[in-house]
């Protein structure tokens, strides 16, 4: 079997499975009494439907693809980033400190400091969980998840305490930072250059993973650790290599809300984007272009999310209905990899390899 | 004789995957009180034919008449109902569980507690009867794979099979346990019951069957009683030509010590210590095989000389170069090659494609590798000329290696292997598992290297296959070298008694 045919095939499981998502969805909306053809319409329009709505989606989307490339990436070695959110922080920590420090620097210079400094933050950060695993394997799940909490008390402690700003009447926020810290708007729109920030990272990367001596190592040290190891790659050294790259690409969303969404550091600056990262990544199955489409869609259902409300339906409905069609597209990608799928005319049955590789699976890196 | 007097007829069946007609019209049958020998090489049809008779997988076409009644089985569940019983090459126990916990679970569900006390004496009963000793009351990870494997069967017969499948029992026993295995089969055959022993072992044919049915690519050649036959006449059934002649010794005399090992000992995953002291020598130009019962320290050596496991004293001197704390990495460049005993593991890394496996140890070095590039020309260049050179046949180079048969991922490892041109290759298990073509090239592959001068140590368990192809041979027994002789002095009774950690 070609490897386009097993591509094709995962691709069509999981397109229907996110169709049962729909089609549950639909149904839930239906006995909440709201009609799901006017709740999808709503959803649609809210989201896509209009210039204001697209532009609003795709501010949405910045954020959430970046986030969801730091934990796509590390994915890609098992290895589960559930700090993103965190590192976000640490990167609009970063941007702050730059833009706070040096206010009366132009843009050009501005900009590439407060970028830089939100990406060291990001990456020191997530270097902290990084070195723990690396060394003595500490699971990444549970230190990731707690420096969140270190991370987001850490901006409360920064702007009720040090950076509380002189213009903000007592506000625990920052002082606005100097119009040169802002990202410059593409024409008339409210669109900035942070758009393109997604797109060249997954650049890089595509590049990286596919066409670099590294990108090699870390794709077979995620497709199986042991044949890596006896290959002899590191798997210490990229584990720490790639949670760095990670932290760097949250860092960088949290320079862009600060510079662009709030002009300023405070407590609030994000929505779970760290959070939505992780079910973007997992949807997109590690894959860095599916990452930047799952960002959009769901970019698409927070601004869509707000225009369902106009209906009566509560903001925590539309949560729901994620929730639902990430459990299918889930679902689906695991049934695209494994043997329960014997109706599809497309299977991986040909080598006894396969099918021993299918029943050994290997739970982690060791 | 007629159908009655048969515990299992199969008639016509026929059984057809996309690619390829695994049983194509086969008859079978087994009598109460025989051993059958279903004999073939790697995918003749041996496997199929015995799941659609546990109901695992459903025939396209056929009859199946289980003493004498037809019947279609709906599930292994079904057939064991019926008496039907097999005992997988992977086993399916419970690591965590005891004995007696594997060989209840699933099959009684109480309604409040186990009982213990009855389920334990009728498992001592059974064991007792057919020789099938076991502890039943450790876990089974604790439990050696002859163990495990008695568990298995045990599990058989506690649920009433009175007609057993073993699948390629022997591939995973010592000899010693493999004969007492045949012991108890025989037993359970003396019992009345019918054994099917799948093998593509002749020697064991010879050893335990009555009767052998002969498979050749999903076809039956012929059921003949085992009296009326002779090893060179199966042989050329299974595989269509006698089996090849033992090699000529090395014709050159072994040149200087590549690899010396000296006081080596190392811990296995559980921190117990598995070599305690290990003395080795291979030199340029010659095979050294190490011998021993499963479990005695090979793994934890191979690891340890490959740089994947670290060593807790003692010293690895390859090419006079102290390695003994080297990396993996460090080791590759010095000229060490590795043919992991688990290819899917650390062989090859399954889901990723032919090409990606072929490279994964050159992709930092020209042409594939060019500073911060992976060229993927070059790669798929190198790939195809390697996929040619080593006859790796049905490879997509695109395709992820776990669509290869397990013969081509072999011939995979050792293209990439072996295309380093390593003054020292480590093989473990080279052949394992491999059908006869398949381990036949493999084990050129490795005389090819004696001949042109590198060093090859081989850590196997087929002591007919490591007689055949080594010039010393080093038996192991607990961790620690017990004997080394020349392969032309040694015979199997020899080694038998050395595996046994007795002097020789």
């Amino acid at each position: 079997m070609t490897a386009f045919a097993l591509a094709a095939r995962s691709f069509i499981v999981q397109l229907v499975a996110v169709a049962v998502g729909v089609v549950v969805s639909v149904t839930l909306l239906a006995l909440v009494g709201t009609s799901p053809t006017d709740a999808l319409e709503a959803l649609l329009r809210g989201a896509f439907g209009t210039d204001f709505a697209l532009t609003q989606t795709v501010l949405k989307a910045i954020p959430l693809a970046l986030c969801g490339l730091a934990v796509a990436v590390p994915l890609l070695m098992r290895l589960w980033n559930i700090g993103a959110e965190g590192q976000f922080h640490a990167g609009a920590i970063g941007a702050t400190f730059a833009a706070l420090s040096a206010p009366e620097w132009p843009a050009a210079a501005l900009l590439p400091a407060m970028i830089g400094a939100g990406m060291a933050a990001g990456a020191l950060l997530a270097l902290a969980a990084a070195v723990p695993r690396a060394l003595w394997g500490v699971n990444e799940i549970i230190t990731t998840l707690l420096l969140n909490y270190v991370a987001i008390l850490a901006v409360a402690y920064l702007v009720i305490g040090p950076w509380r700003g002189a213009e903000s009447f007592n506000f625990p926020v920052s002082d606005l930072f100097s119009p040169a810290a802002a990202l410059p708007r593409l024409g008339s729109s409210q669109l900035h250059l942070g758009v393109f920030f997604p797109l060249i990272a997954a650049a890089i990367l595509v590049f990286l993973l596919h066409r670099s001596p590294w990108g090699f190592e870390v794709r077979m040290i995620g497709a199986s650790p042991g044949a890596a190891r006896a290959a002899g790659m590191s798997t210490r050294k990229n584990v720490v290599v790639v949670m760095l790259v990670a932290g760097a690409l949250a860092g960088v969303a949290g320079m862009v809300e600060v510079s662009m969404t709030f002009g300023r550091l405070q407590q609030g600056i994000s929505p779970g984007y760290g959070y939505m990262a992780i079910v973007i990544a997992a949807l997109a199955g590690g894959n860095v272009l599916g990452t930047l489409a799952a960002a959009i869609l769901f970019g698409g259902f927070v601004v869509g999310g707000f225009a369902l409300q106009t209906l009566g339906v509560p903001q925590a409905f539309v949560l729901m209905l994620q929730g639902i069609i990430l459990f299918c597209a889930l679902a689906g990608a695991r049934l695209a990899g494994s043997r329960l799928t014997p109706w599809l005319p497309l299977r991986l049955r040909r080598g006894e390899a396969g099918e021993a590789a299918l029943q050994k699976e290997e739970p982690s890196i060791p | 004789m007629n159908d009655r007097e048969h515990l299992v007829a199969l008639r016509g069946i026929v059984k057809q995957f996309p690619r390829v007609r695994a049983n194509d019209r086969v008859d079978f049958d087994l009598r109460a009180g025989e051993i059958h020998a279903l004999l073939g090489e790697n995918g003749a049809g041996k496997t199929t034919l015995m799941n659609i008779l546990t109901g695992l997988y459903r025939a396209d076409e056929g009859e199946i008449r289980i003493r004498g009644e037809p019947v279609e089985l709906r599930s292994p569940r079904h057939a064991i109902t019926r008496g039907v019983g097999m005992v997988h090459q992977h086993f399916r126990l419970v690591d965590r569980f005891t004995a007696a916990e594997n060989v209840t679970l699933g099959w009684h569900s109480p309604r409040t507690v186990i009982r213990r006390r009855p389920l334990e004496e009728e498992i001592q009963r059974l064991s007792e009867r057919y020789r099938l000793r076991v502890d039943s009351a450790r876990p089974v990870w604790q439990l050696s794979v002859g163990e495990q494997q008695r568990i298995e069967i045990l599990k058989n017969l506690y649920r009433g099979a009175d007609i057993l499948i073993l699948d390629e029992p022997t591939a995973v026993l010592t000899p010693q346990e493999a004969s007492g295995l045949f012991e108890s089969l025989r037993e359970m055959a003396a019992a009345g019951r019918g054994v099917v022993f799948i093998t593509h072992k002749l020697e064991e044919v010879t050893a335990v069957a009555d009767r052998v049915t002969v498979l050749r690519r999903g076809r039956n050649v012929a059921t003949v009683a085992r009296a009326d036959t002779s090893e060179p006449e199966l042989a050329r059934m299974m595989i269509g030509h006698e089996l090849p002649e033992r090699r000529a010794e090395s014709a050159a005399e072994p040149g200087e010590v590549v690899l010396a090992v000296s006081g080596l000992e190392a811990d296995d995953d559980r921190g117990l210590r598995a070599l305690s002291g290990i003395e080795l020598e291979v030199r340029a130009g010659e095979i050294v095989a190490i011998a021993g019962v499963a479990g005695n320290g090979q793994r934890e050596l191979t690891e340890v000389l490959v740089g994947l496991r670290p060593a807790r004293a003692g010293r690895i001197v390859f090419r006079n170069r102290d390695v003994t704390n080297a990396s993996v990495a460090r080791r590759i460049a010095a000229g060490i090659g590795y043919c992991p005993e688990d290819r899917l593991r650390q062989g090859v890394a399954p889901s990723l494609s032919v090409t990606d496996n072929l490279i994964s140890k050159r992709y930092r070095s020209a042409p594939v590798g060019h500073r911060f590039l992976l060229r993927r020309r070059q790669a798929r260049r190198v790939a195809a000329e390697l996929a040619r050179r080593f006859d790796i046949r049905g490879a997509d180079l695109d395709a992820p290696a776990a669509t290869l048969s397990g013969g081509n991922v072999q011939k995979l490892v050792l293209a990439r292997e072996l295309s380093a041109d390593p003054a020292l290759l480590i093989a473990a298990q080279p052949t394992r598992g491999l059908d006869v073509g398949a381990a036949e090239f493999i084990r050129r592959l490795l005389l090819e290297q004696r001949a042109r001068g590198r060093a090859v140590l081989v850590i196997g368990e087929d002591l007919d296959e490591l007689l055949e192809i080594a010039d010393r041979i080093a038996v192991i027994y607990e961790g620690a070298i017990n004997g080394v002789f020349r392969a032309r002095e040694a015979n199997e009774e020899r080694i038998g008694l050395l595996m046994a950690g007795r002097a020789a």
